[in-house]
């Protein structure tokens, strides 16, 4: 069956591909876009280390369909520095070691942000259920809280 | 015989050491550039998929691949037919032990399948569509055969055998007929009849735990590359780059120097990643199709054939004095080995009962082979089954005698000098620090809220040296360029060498680059597994610092023409000895490396060693559980993990340690459990029904860290990555037992589990 022809907006930039009618937006953005910072834990929606921004809202884009994209706006954690300045929260992480292996990394900064957008005053529980779906292996998340909360107050100006 | 190499301990100011720097390896991380497994591709690349047993037991009769091969776009496929067979050869992996002829049969099916997952035969096409297709088209004719899941039923006599030549190691005279029981191990010491004898109270408790995985959020990716002139490169994400390319030479009858294997970022390992599956057959692909071949898990597959650890049964019995002296402890500990030989029972066992003085020990240990994947090591390997078992009977003593938890370890604590039963004396170990500083800490007296339970248990780990190597390059700048062969396996150890090497060098932490070096660039290293990684990775690093040292201070000596002992190095300076009369204006480090072609070229320090005397750690948490009556939920409520880590070169990497390993200590007690269904097929290969914790189940985890230095190491370093798993499964038993007054002697305490056992005593309790 012949590809499907996609336009949609990555990080702000224009781009296009082709995807068969299966492919999901994570194998877009990392096999066609070479966008490989988005991971993939499990391919079903349970481990949420492939979090991205679907038009402002945040999902799972193992869960997404390629062709779903089409006009749509995606941003990834490619996006997320400017230039050489890291977003607060990739600075927290790094100041509270709150990261080990890493592949998790991406897709807890997309949902921290998304949450830091909704609520930028988070309460730990807040933080802790909002991450629920997002699996961390190694750090048992608490250097995780740690940071979101410290990122939620710098970003406040607290 | 094995020839220790290594520095001592000194204690001396440090600059760096203790200190908090940002990890070399975390804007990579943070930005989404970090290349794991999965993210390195080649052009012209094909992707390789495994057909998997759908069967727990069967023998394979025939496999036809024919139609397979004929699909257009398949490039190759590979069944057992491809690999040489592989008499009994044994080799150290990790903590574990491996033997070729199994590793051969887990990578491939050869006579049987033996789980279900087992790979089959193996494809590579021009996309992952055509490679699923063409394994629908393989057709494998197989004998279905009855299967055995569970250890105990695989140690009955009728219990169905998975291989017909295994008779039962360790046993004298040999037994008459094979069985699953794989091996018989023994450790005793004193005379425990004469020890129980003596006792006045006496605790008898048998404990059941299921498998569990690994859980690391990366699955298994590799990358392979065979030229035409017999070379093979291999990227793979994996914790032991050295191991996997001996593995693959011997399984695939290559000379070791024509592998290169370059190791990926790892997305988590937990020694889940000590062991080769998909890597020599994406060689082997790649040598039939002359084409790159790339093979990436799914999560299916992830808990289907790799990793789990050992579900365990476990009896113990201990005597005690009414004083509270243990006078005989026996164990018996049955593993499941999955489909081969070889599970951690035997670091268990040594593991049981050692943070305790004994006089009256024996300890069973018992490898038995299942219908399950073959077991892989998991984080101080079978440890917490061992002390899951141990520390609840302690805590039934300690309640029976009237004696607090930590007091009745402390009158029976390990110390410098106890004898274990399973060999070496104690060195130098902070057992008792740990107990002291969990006493001490205001978690222990903190008030209970109604219907509260408090847990305590503690945990020992060896922890390991073996061969390591590193090499510095001092680059033309100053700076300076740190090749290890240690994987950091997430946990900071790239930056823990850096700290240990800047502090050497007296220049700034991030002057010094550290690198994982590929299999071309070092001599062997050992996996990366035991907690060696800062221990005996930072060993080998100091070591190779202090040889780059050695050779600056001769080039400044050439140069100002003075005898190299009026020659010394501080802060980054060679600068003349105190009180020499050969003084001279002190050069950097920048100047002498500036000048190092016309001096005699570049400088670089070099380690190549056998790191011994690694320093056994020690654990002791503290836990608060609440248990909803209605829901038969456990909620965490409190954790503190207090653990003598020898020294801690990054505290924030150390405090993540133990964080990260009480929380899978956590998910082990609570809700995590391999599921087979009546057919022997796992029922629970996704995330979504394998429930590991999320960060809404937590608290967050207290951490005291505890420093006795290990006299062995130049930092006094111990490692620390694999205690804090050992306590937490009986810690939250204990403190369940606090709360409700139920005992749990089987994992996981799943709420319906819990839920019933508050329903049944409930009912006795309207009975009596």
């Amino acid at each position: 069956m012949a590809k499907h022809h996609v336009s949609a907006t990555v990080n702000g930039d224009g781009v296009e591909f082709l995807c068969a009618t299966d492919q999901t937006l994570l194998e877009v953005l990392r096999d066609e876009l070479h966008l490989n910072g988005t991971k993939e834990g499990c391919g079903t929606g349970d481990c949420g280390a492939c979090s991205v921004m679907l038009d402002g809202r945040l999902v799972c884009s193992c869960l997404v369909l390629g062709v779903e994209a089409e006009g749509r706006r995606i941003e990834t954690i490619e996006g997320m520095a400017v230039g050489q300045e890291l977003h607060v929260l990739q600075r927290k992480f790094l100041e509270h070691a709150a990261l080990q292996c890493g592949i998790c990394t991406p897709g807890i900064l997309i949902a921290a942000r998304a949450l830091l957008a909704r609520n930028p005053d988070p309460t730990e529980a807040e933080v802790r259920y909002w991450l629920a779906g997002n699996l961390c292996r190694c750090t048992g998340y608490h250097k995780i809280v740690e940071a979101v909360q410290d990122a939620a107050r710098e970003m406040r100006g607290a | 015989m094995i020839v220790a190499s290594g520095l001592k301990y000194q204690a001396r100011e440090l600059k760096i050491v203790g200190t908090r720097p940002l990890r070399p390896d975390g804007v990579d991380k943070v930005t989404g550039r970090a290349r794991y497994g999965a993210d390195i591709s080649l052009p012209g690349q094909l992707i390789g998929k495994v057909l998997r047993s759908p069967h727990a037991h069967a023998r394979i009769k025939s496999i036809d691949t024919s139609a397979a091969a004929a699909l257009p776009g398949v490039k190759a496929v590979i069944s057992r037919d491809d690999f040489a067979d592989m008499a009994e050869e044994y080799a150290a992996a990790g903590e574990l032990t491996i033997n070729f002829r199994d590793v051969t049969r887990n990578m491939m099916a050869r006579e049987k399948v033996l789980y279900d997952g087992h790979p089959v035969a193996a494809v590579a096409a021009t996309s992952e569509a055509i490679a699923r297709a063409a394994l629908k088209l393989i057709k494998v004719d197989y004998e279905i055969l009855p299967h055995v899941i569970d250890v105990i039923a695989a140690l009955r006599p009728d219990a169905p055998l998975l291989h017909e030549e295994q008779y039962t190691e360790g046993v004298n005279p040999r037994p008459a007929r094979p069985s699953n029981l794989a091996k018989r191990l023994e450790f005793a010491r004193g005379n425990v009849e004469a020890g129980f004898a003596a006792a006045d109270t006496i605790v008898e408790r048998e404990f059941t735990t299921k498998p569990v995985h690994q859980g690391y959020i990366e699955p298994q990716a590799c990358l392979a590359s065979y030229s035409e002139d017999g070379q093979a490169e291999l990227w793979t994400s994996t914790q032991g780059h050295f191991v996997f390319r001996a593995q693959c030479a011997k399984l695939l009858q290559m000379e070791i120097s024509k592998i290169r294997v370059t190791p990926t970022e790892i997305g988590g390992g937990f020694g889940g990643k000590n062991n080769i599956y998909n890597e020599p057959l994406a060689i082997a692909l790649s040598r039939k199709s002359h084409r790159p071949v790339k093979m990436v898990m799914t999560r299916e597959e992830v808990f289907r054939a790799t990793g789990p650890t050992s579900g365990g049964h476990v009896k113990v019995r201990l005597g005690a004095t009414r004083d509270g002296r243990i006078t005989a402890a026996t164990a018996e500990l049955s593993f499941q080995a999955g489909a081969f030989p070889g599970s951690s029972v035997a670091p268990a066992s040594m593991c049981a009962f050692t943070r305790y003085d004994l006089e009256n020990v024996r300890v069973i240990g018992n490898d038995v082979t299942v219908n399950r994947p073959k077991v892989a090591a998991y984080r101080a390997p079978g440890a917490p089954i061992a002390a899951f078992a141990v520390e609840s009977a302690i805590d039934e003593m300690a309640k029976k005698l009237g004696i607090a938890p930590i007091e009745f370890r402390l009158i029976n604590a390990a110390r410098e000098g106890t004898q274990t039963y399973y060999g070496p004396k104690l060195g130098k170990i902070g057992y008792i620090e740990t107990l002291e500083a969990a006493r001490a800490h205001p978690h222990y007296r903190a008030p209970l809220g109604p219907g509260h339970g408090r847990g305590i248990a503690t945990g020992f780990w060896f922890n390991i040296g073996n061969e390591t190597t590193a090499a510095l390059n001092i680059n033309e700048d100053g700076t300076a360029t740190l090749i290890m062969g240690t994987i950091d396996v997430a946990g900071g150890s790239r930056a823990a060498m850096a700290m240990m090497v800047a502090e050497e060098l007296g220049i700034p932490f991030d002057r010094v680059r550290p690198h994982i070096g590929d299999t071309s660039s070092l001599g062997f290293n050992f996996i990366t597994a035991g907690s060696r990684g800062t221990f005996a990775g930072g060993m080998a690093c100091v070591v190779a610092a202090r040889d780059a040292i050695e050779k600056l201070r001769d080039r400044v000596a050439r140069i100002r023409e003075v005898p190299l002992e009026a020659v010394l190095w501080k802060d980054g300076h060679a600068v003349p000895a105190e009180g020499s009369a050969r003084q001279f204006a002190p050069m950097s480090l920048a100047e002498i490396a500036g000048q190092a072609g016309k001096t005699g070229g570049p400088i670089a320090g070099h380690a190549e060693l056998n790191v011994q005397g690694a320093g056994p750690g020690f654990g002791a948490h503290i836990v608060d559980v609440e248990v909803d009556r209605q829901t038969g939920s456990i909620k965490i409520l409190r954790y503190t993990a207090v653990q003598d880590v020898g020294r801690a070169i990054h505290p924030a990497y150390v405090e993540g340690q133990l964080q990260g390993g009480v929380v899978q200590g956590i998910g082990w007690a609570l809700n995590e459990e391999y599921v087979y269904d009546a057919d022997g097929i796992l029922a629970n290969p996704g995330f979504l029904d394998y429930r590991i914790p999320v960060a809404s189940d937590l608290p967050f985890i207290d951490t005291v860290i505890v420093e006795v230095a290990n006299p062995n190491h130049p930092y006094g370093v111990r490692g620390c990555g694999e205690v804090p798993i050992i306590a937490p499964l009986a810690a939250i038993a204990n403190a369940v037992e606090n709360a409700l007054g139920i005992r749990f002697y089987d994992l996981p305490m799943a709420p319906p589990k819990v839920l019933q056992a508050i329903d049944e005593a409930a009912a006795a309790a309207s009975k009596a």
